[in-house]
């Protein structure tokens, strides 16, 4: 057995109120790609943040190579060769490349020296970009390049990457991953956090699964079942989602045409856009972030009007009606954005209850508000939905993110939409409420809604949709069977690989 | 090292203890500054807060008390509806101008017949004209984008420069020898806002201000227009997603203060101001500002922060005539009360933590 690369030992850290990791200890080897898996909350951020110098640890000690490792800053574990990729990219627009990058540097070469380098090395890893290209022109898997080839300057001999594939298409997944074992190749160590099991299986050597801050389990990913790994993030096991037979029915919303300019300057335009939805069906809408995913929930929710023939529901044109008419009718809507879209965080769960139900639920006598059916409402949701919360009076911030996600997806499921739209209705949720929302949500169509599900997690909408299309660049791709498609046929309607290739080594 | 921590939930105690804890810290900070001046501080303190209200005077102050504080009740509770919703309508001086015009206007049009009607009429005239001036800025934002700050600030000056006309111009009393100003309608009964318990300085302008402190209570609890508002002020954009009108809240909430605005100075020019004349604004519809943030936007703490600036009006005034305080002075520490509410209004949403700096 070889000295590891980097050793931790009874890592502890304590928040008040929480402990965020309790006496974690395991090795990461040189070359080895290391998982670290857990749920939301599970203490993974907070392990990273000490090993990358923004926390410091109460108790335990980190060794590299054999000698102590306590770095106090960020520069001091890079300098010992600790480089991050976090999951939000910290990259000026506005800038090029080479100039984002230089603004990482703590004494960046002269602006020619830093391009040839930039040059070398995303040549060397089959991570192609031109250093003197503007960001803001650059899509999110190029974007994600720079921050790599930002890390790989500093010659790094650990890698941390946080939930990397979250903005890619499969194809450019594949990149990724031959660019990372290149690298592994040349001894250099990867700390790989995602929880999409499937990518750990196919690309890492070890895993180390936490659980409340504690270590758990590791396990070997190539030898152990997805299945088997979720279970031992969530620490008992749960029923994976089932669907109860059903046909399609007849189409109750139609989109013609759909096109909404953008309404912002960063914004995207929806272009074109047709599609139908029968009674009793899942259609999963794929994509990468940022090619019209909210544009498309909030057409259809109506914050954001159409042409008036653009939308039809029931034969009805609603293109032009408000969102408490299309809620009246029976179109109902969640958001991606829990805190400030779907719910306001300073409210409190009955008053958030309200927020949608309003009209359906008849919460109101002619601008009256009846507060105490609105509290038995929202004490409804919590009680079906067994969002977790010590009473309805709590502001809606003080919920964790997949409690409130419970709670915003109760709130659509319990006053029975015939027609039901949901952007990302599982983001940054645990494994077991993912997997009760999806069953709600199947249960739904089996009971004669429809559902539009938007999302960028694949496994996701393979599991619970009946028909498939992608959005990319606010166009909707062709509808397909979701049964009979192929990974790569997926990734086509994604957009492919937006124009980047494969780790290769230089001619 | 002190260290800001969010809390989950804004604090409900800091709510009700951060207003008193800055009229404590601009009792303490003021009292040096008087005490810079060379007066003593406590007298100076004593002579705002306390001799208004139980000193050898009381009998005089306290009716003037409530006179003072009606107008800036009422102004505040209308801008409390569009602060709340993030529609910022900073001109209610100009809004309160022009119910005051729209107000005498009609009464004076009657004049010199007696008659029942006219007040009421005066009391709608004056509403009117507040909510005309304050929808100019309401429409020009929701038509054309521009900022509700900048034009209801600007219509201020507009107000005053019709003030300035009309009290030289259309309004001016024909038997008044050429003086500036219109007739006083203290001495014309049909139009005369009158105390109605004489001694009590309870006029009509009181009971509006109560009337309005209870339907914006009710408003803000019970009904759905003031959940809609604060949605919109706390969450734009589930406001819309909700189904929220944007440019119709605009308008309700920039209607509605202008109007409350509007009836306060129609409620003064007919009472206790008396006539139309260049300087008969005073400044009301700022301080209601500061009332309604010192007040929390909440109808009730806009009540108790009213009642609070007008002592500290009155105070100030016996504290200039009595103890020889600068205006600048007094000024000064009416203005420290918002400063240090704004200051210590952080506590509401953060807890103070000493820290040690982290050990490696």
């Amino acid at each position: 057995m070889t000295e590891p690369l980097l050793r931790l030992s009874g890592l502890t850290k304590a928040y008040p109120g929480v402990v965020a990791n309790d006496d974690v200890s395991f090795d990461i080897q040189a070359g080895e790609v290391h998982a670290l898996l857990g749920e939301n909350g599970a203490g993974k951020s907070t392990l990273v943040k000490m090993i990358y110098g923004l926390v410091a640890p109460d108790r335990g000690f980190m060794q590299m190579h054999g000698e102590a490792f306590s770095p106090k800053e960020p520069r001091e574990a890079r300098t010992a060769g600790v480089a991050m990729v976090f999951q939000h990219f910290s990259l000026f627009e506005a800038l090029s490349v080479a100039e984002n990058v230089a603004l990482g540097m703590e004494t960046p070469p002269p602006m020619r020296q830093l391009s040839e380098r930039i040059r070398d090395v995303s040549n060397s890893y089959g991570l192609p970009l031109d250093p003197s290209r503007t960001v803001g022109d650059l899509s999110a898997g190029e974007r994600q390049r720079v921050e790599i080839i930002r890390c790989l300057l500093q010659d790094p001999r650990l890698l941390i990457m946080d939930e990397p594939t979250s903005v890619l298409t499969p194809q450019e997944v594949e990149i990724l991953f031959e660019t990372l074992r290149k690298l592994t190749s040349e001894g250099v160590a990867i700390l790989y956090i995602s929880h999409k099991l499937e990518e750990i299986r196919r690309l890492c050597d070890q895993a180390t699964i936490l659980r409340h801050g504690r270590k758990v389990g590791t396990c070997v990913p190539s030898e152990t079942s997805a299945r088997d790994m979720a279970e031992m993030m969530v620490g008992n096991s749960f029923a994976t989602p089932a669907r109860a037979d059903h046909r399609a029915g007849d189409v109750i919303l139609e989109l013609r045409n759909l096109s909404v300019p953008a309404t912002s300057t960063f914004g995207i335009s929806l272009k074109d856009i047709n599609l139908s939805l029968r009674v009793g069906e899942i259609l999963g809408i794929g994509g990468v972030a940022g090619n019209g995913q909210d544009e498309l929930l909030a057409a259809l929710s109506g914050e954001v009007r159409s042409a008036r023939d653009a939308i039809l529901l029931q034969d009805k044109p609603i293109g032009k009606t408000d969102p408490t008419a299309r809620r009246a009718m029976g179109l109902l809507a969640a958001p991606e954005e829990r805190l400030g879209h779907a719910a306001a965080p300073d409210m409190s769960l009955t008053e958030n209850a309200l927020l949608t139900g309003l009209t359906r639920q008849n919460l109101h006598w002619h601008g009256v508000l009846k507060w105490s059916a609105a509290r038995n409402f929202a004490e409804s949701i919590i009680v079906k939905f067994d969002v977790r919360t010590p009473s309805a009076n709590v502001a809606a911030r003080a919920l964790s993110g997949g409690n409130l996600q419970k709670f915003v997806i109760g709130r659509e499921i319990m006053q029975r939409p015939s027609v039901f739209v949901v952007n990302q209705p599982t983001w940054g949720v645990d494994a077991a409420a993912a997997a009760a929302i999806r069953q709600a949500l199947l249960d739904l169509a089996s009971n004669g809604a429809a559902v539009l599900c938007i999302s960028q997690d694949l496994d996701e909408l393979l599991e619970i949709s009946d028909r498939f299309a992608a959005l990319n660049e606010g166009r909707l791709s062709d509808i397909k069977p979701a049964s009979a498609l192929t990974v790569e046929e997926i990734g086509l309607m994604m957009g492919g690989a937006h124009g980047m290739e494969v780790a290769h080594d230089p001619a | 090292m002190i260290q800001l921590e969010k809390r989950p939930q804004p604090s409900r105690l800091w709510t009700f203890l951060t207003p008193m804890l800055a009229v404590v810290i601009t009792m303490i900070v003021g009292g040096a500054l008087f005490a810079a001046l060379g007066k003593n501080p406590v007298e100076a303190i004593r002579t705002i807060f306390w001799d208004p209200l139980f000193g050898e005077f009381a009998f005089y102050y306290r009716p003037q008390l409530l006179v003072k504080a009606a107008p800036l009740i009422l102004i505040a509770i209308g801008l409390s509806l569009g602060f709340k919703a993030g529609i910022w309508n900073i001109g209610a001086e100009g809004q309160y101008i022009m119910g005051a015009l729209a107000g005498a206007g009609v009464g004076l049009a009657f004049y010199p017949l007696e008659a029942a009607y006219i007040f009421p009429l005066m009391v709608i005239a004056g509403a009117l004209g507040g909510w005309a001036w304050g929808m100019i800025p309401g429409l020009l934002k929701t038509r054309f984008g521009t900022n509700e700050i900048l034009v209801s600030l600007m219509l201020v000056y507009v107000a005053e420069q019709l003030l300035a006309k009309m009290a030289l111009g259309l309004l001016r009393n024909p038997d008044g020898r050429g003086f500036p100003g219109s007739r006083n309608l203290q001495q014309y009964p049909s139009a005369h806002n009158a105390e109605i318990i004489a001694g009590t300085g309870i006029h009509w302008g009181v009971v509006a201000a109560l009337i309005a402190v209870i339907f914006a209570y009710i408003l803000f609890t019970r009904h759905l227009l003031g959940y809609q508002i604060r949605l919109a002020g706390q969450a734009p954009k589930a406001a819309r997603f909700a189904g929220v009108n944007p440019a119709r809240l605009t308008l309700v909430c920039l209607g509605l203060s202008g109007a409350l605005a509007g009836l306060a100075g129609m409620f003064e020019v007919s009472g206790p101001a008396g006539q139309i004349n260049i300087d008969f604004n005073v400044g009301y519809g700022f301080t209601a500002i500061i009332v309604a943030f010192l007040g929390r936007l909440h109808p009730v703490g806009i009540l108790l922060a009213g009642l609070l600036l007008a002592l500290t009006f009155i105070g100030g005034e016996n504290a200039e005539s009595n103890l020889g305080l600068p205006a600048a002075a007094i000024q000064m520490f009416q203005g420290m009360l918002l400063f240090f509410l704004l200051a210590v209004d952080v506590l509401t949403n953060f807890r103070l933590r000493w820290k040690t700096a982290e050990v490696v």
